[in-house]
């Protein structure tokens, strides 16, 4: 049994960063970010363009593994376990870490498979139970009503919000626990932003949800807690609400009244 | 007109002009082989053997000869072309290594055909001792056609966006998952437009059939892949230059470089359509 960490405010923590340095070739990216995000909770990393608030959320699920000459030193420990240590196995990391990616990439398949697709590379065989599982995961990421008379139709039909919920539906299908979110809602109306929004909302019960956001009003709509990124360094990281209203680091505060970025 | 409007003006004629002038060219020379042929094709030309040294009869040996030797060098080359595709394009680390790799496939692909006939000669037909045959001349012909299937097929799987293979990894795929699910389908297409470039050079192509595969004069069908065959492009070769009544046995050529260019068209033909259906079936 690993004992679960707990956070300043008593949350148990899901993952923890300890003094993580990232480099894409010579050019360091992050700098010495040590951080515990709890679980079941709403963390919104934020941050002008270019200050590694991306690549921080690749490193959880080690999406940057494919990036050739890539390096990270520190650790990332998952559930107290350091997802970086030999002998990870990276497939089942990332079956329990789903992603959005900022912009929407449904396969070019239909809705079904779109959503199909983890639970068969797992191994999930049979009609019955790829049904079930498609048509639970559509339901929690809110599309079901939308698409279930048309589940053979191409997912590149789906106008730009319907096709980022069913990247959602489709992350949602293999079960994770934690849901990375890069950006998922930058290039949609507001309109299918606002039910992304509403959408993480109701997830945040059952997931530990992390999400990249360039937009301040969405950080502060919809996370618990706020991480500011600059230049690659974690500068502030704490409740949204002390965070967006009282502020301890005056770059923090610069940012989030628009004095810069 | 404004100058600059005249340049636009100017430019897309030029264009269009020049376009023009290469599809003349093309029907040009297909209607005059079909002119010049017309008097022998009919089907004792498809379906008879040759006599008196190709001056007579028909050229059914070398059409299936040609024929062999087009589907063997695809089916070596092919499946070994996509799989250094894959390496190249999926798995290899993008350093100087590779680099050097890639430059030595394109080179490859510009080395003169009677080279890789003459490295056909010795690999194949003598130190392996395959002899003068069907499978030393597909190996030969598939040397000649991988880099070209390879470079085609890098292109293709280089064209996938690479958000689907972050979709796909991110859900836990591997990455054999990743490029047999969700790259490779999309990709195929583009693979078959290297073989359908491929079918066309080897069929064409004498050189390196010369000292591998191709019969001077053989009126009888092969019976194993260890046989020698005539081919039609050899065929012609030797009718236009080596046979002794040239200028009488003119229609032959033409018939043959007639039926050459349909058997490079109707196996084309079959790749084109398995590539519009793929299309088809993935759009993004």
């Amino acid at each position: 049994m690993v004992e679960t960490a707990k956070t300043k405010n008593g949350l148990e923590t899901k993952i923890e960063t300890r003094r993580l340095d990232f480099y894409y070739g010579p050019v360091q990216a992050l700098f010495d970010i040590s951080m515990q995000i709890p679980a079941r909770q709403v963390t919104a990393l934020i941050g002008p363009s270019g200050c590694g608030k991306s690549t921080f959320l690749r490193t959880l699920n080690r999406m940057n593994d494919i990036i050739d000459g890539t390096r990270l030193e520190g650790q990332v420990l998952l559930d107290g376990q350091d997802i970086y240590a030999n002998g990870t196995d990276v497939v089942r990391l990332r079956k329990r870490i789903g992603m959005v990616f900022q912009k929407s990439n449904p396969f070019p398949k239909s809705i079904f498979d779109n959503v199909a697709y983890g639970p068969r590379i797992h191994g999930v065989k049979g009609r019955t139970t790829l049904a079930e599982i498609v048509e639970r995961s559509l339901v929690r990421a809110g599309l079901w009503e939308e698409v279930k008379d048309r589940l053979e139709t191409s997912a590149m039909e789906l106008s730009g919000g319907q096709q980022q919920r069913l990247c959602i539906a489709r992350a949602l299908a293999v079960d994770p626990d934690i849901l990375l979110m890069d950006e998922p809602a930058s290039a949609l109306d507001p309109r299918s932003t606002a039910r992304i929004e509403d959408l993480i909302g109701e997830l945040r019960r059952d997931y530990t949800i992390i999400i990249v956001t360039h937009n301040m009003q969405q950080a502060a709509r919809v996370s618990d807690f706020t991480a500011f990124f600059y230049e690659g360094q974690l500068i502030e990281f704490g409740s949204t609400k002390q965070l967006f209203t009282a502020p301890k680091e005056k770059r923090t505060e610069d940012y989030i009244t628009g004095r810069f970025g | 007109m404004t100058p600059r409007r005249k340049t636009e003006a100017y430019v897309y004629h030029l264009m269009r002009a020049i376009t023009y002038f290469i599809v003349f060219v093309i029907a040009y020379i297909i209607l005059d082989i079909l002119y010049n042929g017309a008097t022998v094709l009919r089907w004792e030309f498809l379906v008879g053997y040759p006599r008196k040294s190709g001056a007579e009869g028909g050229i059914l040996p070398a059409i299936l000869g040609t024929f062999c030797l087009v589907l063997g060098s695809i089916t070596v080359a092919l499946p070994l072309g996509m799989a250094s595709a894959i390496y190249l394009s999926e798995y290899a680390r993008q350093g100087r290594w590779t680099r050097m790799l890639r430059l030595a496939i394109v080179t490859l692909a510009g080395v003169p055909s009677i080279v890789f006939g003459l490295f056909g000669l010795g690999l194949f037909v003598l130190f392996m001792g395959f002899g003068a045959s069907i499978l030393a001349g597909s190996l030969t012909l598939a040397c000649m056609i991988l880099p070209t299937i390879i470079v085609a097929g890098e292109e293709a799987l280089r064209a996938v966006p690479q958000t689907l293979r972050e979709g796909s990894l991110a859900l836990g795929a591997t990455q054999w998952q990743t490029i047999r699910k969700n790259v490779l389908p999309y990709a195929l297409p583009g693979m078959l437009t290297g073989s359908i470039l491929g079918i066309g050079r080897a069929a064409g192509e004498t050189a390196p059939i010369l000292l591998t595969a191709a019969a001077f004069y053989l009126p009888k069908l092969p019976r194993s892949i260890f046989d020698q065959v005539m081919a039609l492009p050899y065929h012609l070769y030797i009718l236009a230059t080596q046979h002794p009544d040239a200028t009488k046995v003119r229609p032959m050529q033409y018939g043959t470089a007639f039926v050459l260019l349909l058997l490079v068209l109707g196996m084309s033909l079959g790749a084109i359509l398995l590539r519009s259906r793929f299309r088809k079936k993935y759009k993004w």
